[in-house]
């Protein structure tokens, strides 16, 4: 499977990143380069092979249904681009 | 004062114990290093002196005192993918370029209550995408080796470049790192330096900026075997913050070291050769073979016939798991954030704007295998084959103790040399990545120089949670090595 120009511009539009229109044709390029590449794996036999998700099988820890944590308004916005009154600061979302 | 800089971790250690030299001292003494070879090695992207200093100056109180941890007073750099509380982090990326973590990674608050000294925060890849650390928003971090052929700069290798620099060049102790295809091993045996990559699960995930969360682990990078183990049950724990932190027993790794490997079984797999490797690599493999006869052990031909398979499999799942992963980075709660007509378009120019390009080749390409349609023919195709990547190491352990390789299919390159095309740059996993993909341990030991005089390692493998066994082994193979050298010093 290859991709085009139109598959680059709706797969960057998912990954929210903005590809300038002249940078499309370098990047199906690159693409198809490594897709080719990853092509090889048709080769092998998975017939009824389960997927591995995981390297080292363990079941889900599960923990007391308890704040631990939280209450610190000051160090979860000391990072942030724009906020105000202890509050994250975003764009309008709703007209 | 330089002396104190060539010590080992252990030695200093040692001489901290034995009131030799106090930790203040030789702290300055890496602080002075690293202001002379910084510039031209570019290992540390954050110095973080006066912090070492205090922390140096509590050190010497304790040690005084008779009191302090298993680590205390030694300085070491840190990764700067792992959080530190207070001091910037950005893992090698413009989108996280003024980050400062209001909390501390469980690996590096491990390193901190056993006495550690932060020297500073270290070089990478961006995000630990790359195998020669010119992904990073800092720039190219420069091996201290140089073939004996050019001066030309060569890489140390990556993502952890850093880490492996700053080691080899002296500029720590030991450091920290992390590996998700091979980004302590490549780089260790790029530098002459020991890297080795945990069972998955053995290292705490929590506060370390996430890549593929299903392969990354972290691990250190030292001057010896004896050292990495000493650094690595430090760093290693059980951590409730980590859903995938195994609740084990912590060996103490550094017993291992020196132990006898007599009777134990090496396994050699055939597949471990790839068109193009320098003779070199494959004559070095035969002598380690030959190491490990003349110590004791079995050495037994085995096949791992998925082998090929590993390194595409690895471009599917840890793209996949990364473009998922780096979806938080949307400009609202911390980092970059760029202006937009819309909410869509401010995420856009945030990550076009914050991502480098090789970042955003894996973003688009994990995008791409995980979008409708081409999910099943890419990402659960690939999990399928990861599964039988994995059934074949389970079919020899029942025949080895562990397995013998080479780390790198070429000694350090030139930088700018594969830049060219993304594939060529990814072969140079195509020896380590197995162990992320299964979980297993791998530790890269320099093992001799090539007729250029640049450092190659060969690579151990073990049984999930055996890395005790990895650690007798490596010992010995550096003991049978003899590597002594050093990189000769043009940078100060």
């Amino acid at each position: 499977m290859a991709v085009d120009v139109a598959t680059v511009r709706r797969v960057a539009h998912l990954a929210r990143i903005a590809e300038p229109e002249d940078r499309l044709q370098a990047i199906v390029g690159e693409l198809n380069g490594i897709l080719a590449w990853i092509e090889q794996l048709n080769e092998v036999d998975v017939q009824g092979v389960e997927p591995m998700t995981t390297a080292v099988e363990a079941t889900t820890p599960l923990r007391a249904d308890e704040v631990t944590d939280g209450g610190d308004p000051e160090r979860i916005l000391a990072n942030a681009p724009k906020a105000a009154d202890g509050f994250f600061v975003v764009p309008k979302v709703v007209e | 004062m330089s002396s104190l800089t060539n010590l080992t971790l252990k030695a200093a250690l040692d001489g901290l114990k034995a009131k030799s030299f106090s930790s203040e001292e030789i702290t300055k003494a890496h602080i002075d290093a690293i202001e002379k070879a910084n510039p031209s090695l570019n290992a540390y992207v954050l110095p973080t002196f006066e912090h070492a200093l205090n922390m140096a100056r509590a050190s010497d109180a304790r040690l005084a005192r008779g009191e302090g941890g298993e680590l205390e007073g030694a300085p070491l750099g840190v990764k700067d993918l792992f959080c530190t509380e207070g001091h910037r982090t950005t893992a090698g990326s413009k989108i996280l370029g003024d980050f400062v973590p209001q909390y501390e990674s469980t690996v590096s608050a491990n390193l901190w209550r056993d006495g550690a000294v932060m020297l500073g925060k270290l070089n990478m890849d961006e995000f630990a995408m790359g195998s020669s650390n010119e992904t990073s928003a800092w720039g190219p971090v420069v091996n201290p080796w140089r073939s004996k052929a050019s001066n030309a700069e060569l890489t140390p290798g990556g993502s952890s470049g850093g880490s492996a620099s700053a080691v080899a060049a002296d500029l720590c102790l030991g450091a920290t790192a992390s590996d998700t295809g091979g980004s302590i091993r490549q780089p260790a045996a790029f530098t002459g330096t020991v890297g080795i990559k945990p069972t998955y699960g053995r290292c705490s995930r929590w506060g370390i900026v996430a890549f593929a969360s299903s392969l990354d682990q972290a691990g250190p990078i030292a001057k010896t075997v004896e050292d990495a183990a000493i650094l690595l049950k430090s760093m290693s724990g059980y951590d409730p913050k980590d859903s995938t932190s195994l609740n084990v027993d912590l060996p103490d790794f550094p017993s291992f070291v020196g132990k006898s490997v007599k009777g134990l079984r090496i396994g050699v797999p055939k597949e471990y050769r790839v068109d193009g490797m320098p003779a070199e690599i494959e004559t070095l493999w035969r002598q380690g073979i030959e190491w490990m006869r003349a110590a004791g052990c079995e050495i037994v031909d085995i096949s791992l016939p998925h082998t090929k398979y590993a390194l595409p499999c690895y471009y599917v799942v840890a793209p996949a798991e990364a473009s998922s992963n780096l979806a938080r980075y949307d400009g609202m709660r911390y980092g970059l954030r760029a202006d937009g007509k819309s909410l869509t378009e401010l995420y856009e120019n945030t990550r076009a704007e914050g991502f480098g390009n090789e970042v955003k080749r894996r973003v688009l390409i994990g995008t791409y295998v995980l979008s409708a349609g081409y999910y099943d023919a890419y990402y659960v195709r690939a999990l399928k084959v990861r599964r039988r990547i994995a059934e074949d190491f389970e079919k020899v352990w029942g025949k080895v103790d562990a397995i013998l390789t080479p780390s790198t299919p070429s000694a350090a390159f030139a930088l700018g040399d594969k830049r060219v095309d993304p594939v060529t740059m990814y072969l140079n996993d195509v020896f380590t990545v197995t162990a992320n993909l299964t979980g297993m341990p791998g530790i890269s030991v320099p093992a001799g120089l090539d007729a250029n005089g640049l450092p190659l390692g060969l690579q151990l493998i073990g049984k999930p949670l055996d890395e005790g066994t990895i650690f007798s082994l490596a010992g010995a193979l550096e003991d049978a090595a003899g590597f002594r050298a050093k990189a000769e010093k043009w940078w100060a």
